[in-house]
This record gives C-alpha cells, structure tokens and sequence, in this order.
C-alpha cells in the first residue's frame, strides 16, 4: 500500500510545467530549497559576522571613535562610538543569527535537503509541499529578526539565550521592548521551520530509501543528518513552549519567570510566584541538543569528505554510528551543565558534570576515526578535504576546553568568562563552520554544476583557519584572567588592562577572517554563472547522488532510481580496477541488492560512469 | 490498512525499497510529529511542576464535603479560613467544585471528570469511525466521525463554561482569589493549549467528514486520512488524561 502511494505522489511531480514562481520561489524541489537555504543561510551569515566586526572593533579600540559607525549605524553610532545598548543587541543578534539561522537551518536545512534524498535514493522529499512551507517559514523568520534591528529600542539585547528578566520585563533595557518581541515572533515561526523540516527528514530516510540502502549501508552523512531531525524535533518544542510562557510574561502580565527578586522593577502588578531558572532549564533543554544540531551535520558531512578525499574506507563505520547515536542521546541529559552556578544542588550538579565527560568518549571516538582514516590515505587536498580537516582540528582544539568547562567546580571560575566563549566559539562555531564549508565545496557541483575555483578555494582556508585560531585560542588567556564576556569595554577595569594588545590582536584577526569569507562570497557567487563545468562524479565519489546526471531534474534520476550493493565506502578496494566503487554497481553476478557485495565489480566503474555521465 | 504486496522478502524490512514500519509517509510524519508534541506538552507541565512544587503543599480541607451548600461568597470565607492563602497551591477540589445549573451545591471535580468522559468518549467514537472505515463503510464513518466531532465540540464547550465560571470569581492572568496567581496563569496556559489542540482537532475532523460525505476517500480507496486525524484526535485526548492528573487530581 505504502509502496503505492509514493510512487503515485511522486509521479505527479515529474509531470506539472515550472515557471519562474514554481522553478525558483515557490519550489517544491528539494535540490531548489537546499540552494535556497544555503544562499539565505549566507546572507544571514554576512550580517552576523559583520555585526561581530563591530562589536570587536569597539572590543579593541574602546576609546577611538569610527565616524563610519554613524554611516552604517545612525544614532547607535553617534560621533563614531557604538552605544553601549547598542553592543548589547549585536551580540545577541550575532548569536542568535549564527547559531540557528547559519549553523541550524543554512547547514541542515541545505544539506539534509540536497543529500537526504538523492543518498538515499528517493525522488524527492516525503512531503516536497512540506518542505517548501519548512523553507518559507525560515525566510518569513528571518525577515522578522532582520526587522527587528530596525524598531524602536533596537532588537533583543538579552543576549542570544535570552534570560529574563531582561526578556521578559519589556521596560528593562532598551532591546527588552519590541525588539524581543520579534525575536520571540522569529523564533516562533523558526521552530515551526525546523519541525516543517525535521519530521520530513525522518519520514524520508526511514521510508523512502531504495532498494538495497540498508541503514547499515548508509552513508554516515544520513546518519547524521536523521539524529539531527530527531534532536531538533524532540528538542525545538520545549523551547516553544519555553518561548509561549516568556510571551505570556511579556505582553499578559503572568509570572512564570519572574520572581521577588525582580518584582520591584515590573512596576504596577505584582510578579511573583515564578523563577528565572525555570527558563534557563527550558531553554537549555534545547539548548544543549542545539549544539549537536549544529556540530553532527558538520562532523556527518566531514565524513563523508574525509573518506572520499583519503581514497579509503571510513575507518570504524559502526563506531561512527554508534558515537553519533550516543552523543545524541546524551545530548540530552546534559543542559544542567550551563546552569552549574545558579545554585544547583552539588548532587545533580555531579551527575550532569557525569554525562557532560562522558560526551568526550563518543566525540573521541569520532575524532580518532578521522585521524585513522587519513592516516595513510591517499590525500586529495581539495579545497573541502582542507575544511575538513580543519574541523577535526578546531574539534580537538575546542573540544579540549570543554573537559575544564564540564568540571562543575571549575565552571564556578570559568562561568561566562571569555574561556567559555572561545570554547564554542572553536568547537561548535568555527568548527560547525569549516563542516559547511567543506559541504559548500564538496557539493558544489551537485548544487550548481559547476566548480569553485580550487586556488582561491586554498587561500580562503588558510586565512580562515588563521583566523579561527587567531581569534578565538588567545581568549582562553582572557578567560582564565577572569574577563567576563559581553562587557562593553574591558578596559573599564584595571586589572583587565594588560589585554588591550589581545583584544586588538584578536580584531585585527577577526578582520583578517572577514576578508577571507569575503574571498569565498566572491568564488561563490562568481562560480554560480562563471565557474569551470562540472562533470558528473568529481571527486570520484561513491554515494549515490553522484549516480544522478548534472543537470537537475525532478525526481532526480531519469528512468529507473539505482539500486545499492554495498556500502558507501568502497574506496581503493584491493584488486578492483578503479580506486572507488559507486554503492549502485553490484559485485559480479549479484542480482539480489539485500544481499552483502564482499567481492568485486563485474565489469570496470569507468565506463558506466562515463555512460551515465553522456546521459 | 491494505497489507504490503510489494513485501516479498520480510528478512529485510529495513533493506530500503519499502516502509519498515509499512506505513505510508504521512502517517509517519503524523507519528513524528505527535512525538514532537508531546515534548511541547512536557515543557508545559514540566512547567507546571516546577512552578507548583516551589509553593507549599495544598491545605487538606476539611470543612466542605461534596454535596454540601456553597454559599456565594465560598471563595471569600475558604480564604478567611485559611485553605485559600498565598502560600499554599489551592486544592483544586475547592476551586473547580461548580456544576451548570446547579447552583449552592459543592460538586468537587464533578464537571471536570464529565469533560473528561465526554471528550474520552469522543475517542471511542473515532476508534469506530477508522474501523468501519477498514471496512469501507462509508455511512458508519460519517455517522462516527460526526459523532467525534459532537463530542470535540462538547468538550470545548465545557471548557468554555469552567473557564467563564473561573474567571467569573475573579481568576486571570495576574490575579488569583484562591491563592497563588501561578496557579491561575498556569490552568489557562496549559489547558488553553490544550483547547488549541482539541479546536484544531475539530476543524481536522470537520474537514474529514465532509470529505467522506463527498466519496472522496471511498474514490481513493482508502480511508487513509480517518485514520490520521484519529492519531492527532487519541494524542489530544491522551495529553488530556495527563492535564487531568496534574491540575485536578494531585
């Protein structure tokens, strides 16, 4: 019955006429949405590195004035300085931009949606209706945070986890007024986005599969990609409802977040009976989820291009599945270790400082895996293999940090200090970046058929992993020092003085790292019209969305979808003819796709290739 | 549900090409999604529970019995007695204990544990609808899918009155006479989004129906859809079950 219905529904697909509202704004093709929210998730990208430009230039210069602030900024920057309130905002929206707007919908949302069916083997989507509407909402999202820069009082300036009471008393501070109340709006309409999408992920992978793609044949991009819809579906809810009760405590008057402590500033009614921790505990139940929603496509992703550029099979295919299932289950027994010093009882602050250690075992695993699978390989330093590789650097690097941070006695001294900030910033933020950079390049010429120029590709990389580490290794120093992060200007306090020289260093680095992207926007966008034309399988690649031809179509292969033999990483098999066998070429005399190809190709990969290639 | 032709091989339900679970997407998606819900719900009463367990205990009444006279000023003198303070999570036997048009009476809990029935009832009638619609029984289902769409409108209905009734002795948002405000802003939020769910289930089913009375799925062959609002319309009642333990019984 099942089996009916989906090639009912998706032979309509094939069938209707595209016009430029259907081709290119109101697409129901999965290949069209994935470019649609990778060029939104760049767009928001941009603004919130530049937003963080501003803020570090006023970071490392807090007594110079920059009369173009006044330019772009109006009276946030009057005679060139940045208002304090001002700083707030571009934090939080730095942050809220980055974390679900680039590295939750423009990471997942672009390549669960371009890899998730042509992987599996599916036409498209389950729902493509629902895909469109996953995408719209996020666009609708992202103009409503976007606006809100723009209205009275400026946008949120909670900081991006927004606590109240800052969020939920709206005369607290100039961003507590409408601005928060878009953020919330954006936010809203965000989750219902990311719901939109996730519930489509999942019915896809586990439905729609092709013959022959077992889970345990899967490619560990798949894999990843189906634990990061289910994190975000289990845990984007909790912070709906987290987000229903903080509206309800703006504009109705409740008190679920606020408590005596806060009610002499809430003016007329009385606002007790609540806790500010209430909301701390919502929020990180997605929150911490959220970290893994970012980092596993990235690390899936890296995968992926690690084994495909090493010519070798990944190493350690089902630890890599376990450790991917492991960190997301324990992904969610952990949100209590952000809260390590609202007064936790010392107990459960011990079994969630338990949980957060134990991460380190699936994410070392991982680690390791990489390292062994490059190890000997035979490396194809292409531009994504680079990111890729970058990633597993800043992973470690960050990763490291975030032993000391998990310790619930060190966190009393580290507690949003600037080690904090350059622990995610590495492990979560520039490694979750490198992940969907290395996925740009990679599956750019799937995306658009046609390739980004590799040099400027090469210098993008370097600047950018100069940068990270620039950037975000010296504020460990800060940190530890005890400088508090989100403070206007440091130099306000003696005992911080000595790291006026950091901070600028760190700007000048920042800089340096907004220059590079700029370099990438450029290769970027230039390729899209210009670039050197794609052929069909590039980097000689196994999985099966090599198998489909250059150009897109619906329904992604014309006639038959391929069926698949063997795992996705075939790669330099002993006595094959060719370093990599595609999933979809079965051994020699297989019929049957369930069952196990051990052995070898019946006739050579080239020339099937080249065959579908002319197609 | 037609049985799976295609499955020839059942050694290898997750080998691809078919549904592991066979099921259709949708109804997967409808699962999923439910799950999804459930969490909201979690956070909501998670909510509830975090905000009830920071106040005192409910002060055990032992002045009023059921079927006792409840004079118009009840709320007033339970609060001069003391079982309604600032302090205390009310009992919600003393809050919720009205009956429509039976006035002076102390019914505790008797309207809410009507609602409950009604709305459980209206799960028993849509468990019929699915099965005659397993049987392509055209009539049944409209005839049981109206009658699920009797009971949604009942039970928000009850709702409506139990909320007129709690607002009308001074509850709102901020306000509470029986005690903690919490208590009031809670009951509304959660139930609200409760209602939310059960209005949106009666505008699916209404959809539902008129679409049976059109022949659209006996067209189709199936009556796919009957059983998918029937997922939502068993989770909304389930949830409900759960609302009922938190806010009435404990």
């Amino acid at each position: 019955m099942s089996d009916h219905n989906m090639t009912h529904s998706h032979d309509d697909h094939e069938h209707h006429e595209d016009n430029f509202i259907t081709k290119y704004v109101f697409s129901m093709d999965h290949k069209m949405i994935a470019r649609q929210f990778l060029i939104t998730g760049i767009i928001m990208g941009t603004i919130g590195m530049l937003m963080s430009l501003i803020f570090r230039l006023q970071l490392a210069y807090p007594d110079m004035t920059f009369p173009f602030l006044e330019g772009i900024l109006g009276h946030w920057g009057k005679d060139g300085k940045l208002d304090p309130n001002f700083y707030l905002a571009l934090i939080t929206i730095h942050g809220t931009i980055m974390v679900f707007y680039v590295l939750t919908a423009g990471l997942s949302g672009t390549f669960s949606n371009l890899l998730i069916p042509l992987q599996v083997g599916a036409r498209d989507m389950a729902s493509p209706f629902m895909n469109m509407l996953s995408y719209w909402f996020f666009f609708t999202s992202s103009v409503v945070l976007l606006w809100s820069l723009f209205v009275d009082g400026g946008p949120a300036s909670a900081g991006w986890t927004v606590y109240p009471p800052l969020s939920a008393l709206p005369k607290a501070i100039p961003g507590s007024g409408t601005g928060m109340t878009l953020w919330l709006v954006a936010m809203v309409l965000f989750i219902a986005s990311s719901l939109l999408g996730g519930i489509n992920y999942i019915a896809t992978i586990l439905n729609m599969r092709t013959k022959g793609m077992k889970m345990s044949r899967m490619p560990l991009t798949i894999w990843a990609f189906i634990t990061t819809a289910i994190l975000g579906l289990l845990s984007f809810p909790v912070l709906l409802g987290g987000s229903l009760l903080l509206i309800f405590d703006r504009s109705f008057g409740t008190s679920f977040y606020l408590s005596e402590i806060v009610a002499e500033f809430a003016g007329g009614i009385e606002r007790t009976g609540g806790s500010p921790i209430l909301f701390q505990h919502l929020f990180w139940f997605l929150g911490h989820p959220e970290v893994y929603i970012i980092l596993l496509p990235a690390l899936g992703i890296t995968s992926e291009v690690i084994a495909t550029n090493s010519r070798k099979p990944i190493f350690g295919y089902r630890a890599m599945i376990g450790s991917i299932l492991a960190i997301g289950i324990l992904s969610f027994i952990v949100w209590g270790h952000h809260m390590f010093i609202t007064g936790m009882n010392p107990f459960l602050g011990s079994v969630f400082m338990l949980g957060t250690l134990i991460i380190a075992v699936p994410s070392a695993v991982k680690t390791f895996n990489y390292l062994a699978t490059l190890w000997q390989g035979n490396l194809k330093l292409t531009p994504a293999m680079m990111f890729a590789i970058g990633l597993v650097s800043l992973f470690i690097s960050g990763g490291l940090t975030g032993i000391y941070l998990g310790n619930a006695a060190l966190d009393i001294n580290l507690h949003d200090t600037y080690f904090v900030v350059a622990h995610f910033h590495l492990v979560m933020g520039s490694a979750a970046i490198f992940g969907m950079m290395s996925g740009v390049y990679h599956w750019y010429p799937r995306m658009f058929g046609r390739m980004m120029n590799e040099t400027a590709g090469h210098i993008h990389f370097w600047l950018t992993l100069i940068s990270a580490y620039c950037v975000f290794f010296p504020m460990h120093f800060m940190g530890l020092a005890g400088v508090p992060r989100r403070y206007y200007a440091n130099t306000a306090y003696d005992q911080f003085n000595v790291f006026v020289d950091m901070n600028q260093f760190i700007t000048i680095a920042a800089l340096l790292g907004g220059l590079a992207q700029v370099l990438f926007l450029a290769n970027f966008f230039y390729s899209i019209f210009k670039g050197k034309r794609a052929v069909q399988n590039p980097w000689s690649s196994n999985t099966l969305e090599w198998t489909a031809p250059v150009e897109h179509l619906h329904g992604n292969w014309p006639g038959e979808i391929p069926h698949v033999y063997r795992w996705a990483y075939d790669y330099s098999k002993p006595g094959a003819e060719d370093d990599f066998i595609p999933q979809n070429v079965p051994d020699a005399g297989q019929i049957d796709p369930m069952e196990e190809a051990n052995g070898l190709p019946e006739v050579a990969v080239e020339p099937l290739v080249a065959a579908e290639a002319a197609h | 549900m037609a049985t799976n032709t295609l499955t020839t091989n059942t050694k290898f339900t997750w080998g691809g090409g078919k549904s592991p679970f066979s099921v259709s997407y949708g109804k997967l998606m409808m699962w999923i999604f439910l799950l999804s819900d459930a969490f909201t719900f979690s956070s909501l009463l998670i909510a509830y529970g975090f905000i009830r367990y920071s106040f005192l205990e409910p002060i055990r009444n032992t002045i009023v019995k059921p079927f006792d006279h409840l004079s118009h000023e009840f709320v007033r003198e339970m609060g001069e007695k003391g079982l309604f303070v600032k302090e205390h999570w009310p009992s919600p036997e003393l809050v919720f204990n009205h009956f429509p048009f039976i006035h002076g009476v102390h019914l505790p809990l008797f309207f809410v544990s009507l609602m409950t029935f009604i709305l459980i009832f209206s799960s028993v009638t849509m468990v019929l609808a699915v099965e005659a619609g397993h049987r392509m029984a055209k009539d049944e289902v409209s005839k049981y899918m109206f009658l699920t769409i009797i009971g949604g409108a009942a039970f928000l209905g009850c709702q409506a009155w139990e909320w007129t009734t709690f607002i009308g002795e001074g509850a709102t948002l901020h306000g509470n006479p029986f005690g903690p405000t919490s208590f009031a802003a809670l009951f509304f939020i959660v139930t609200g989004f409760h209602g939310f769910h059960v209005f949106s289930g009666v505008l699916l089913n209404v959809i539902i129906y008129f679409n049976v009375l059109a022949g659209t799925y006996e067209k189709r062959g199936h009556y796919e859809m009957v059983e998918k609002v029937g997922l939502y319309w068993h989770f909304v009642d389930l949830v409900w079950v759960f609302v009922f333990t938190f806010f009435y019984l404990i």
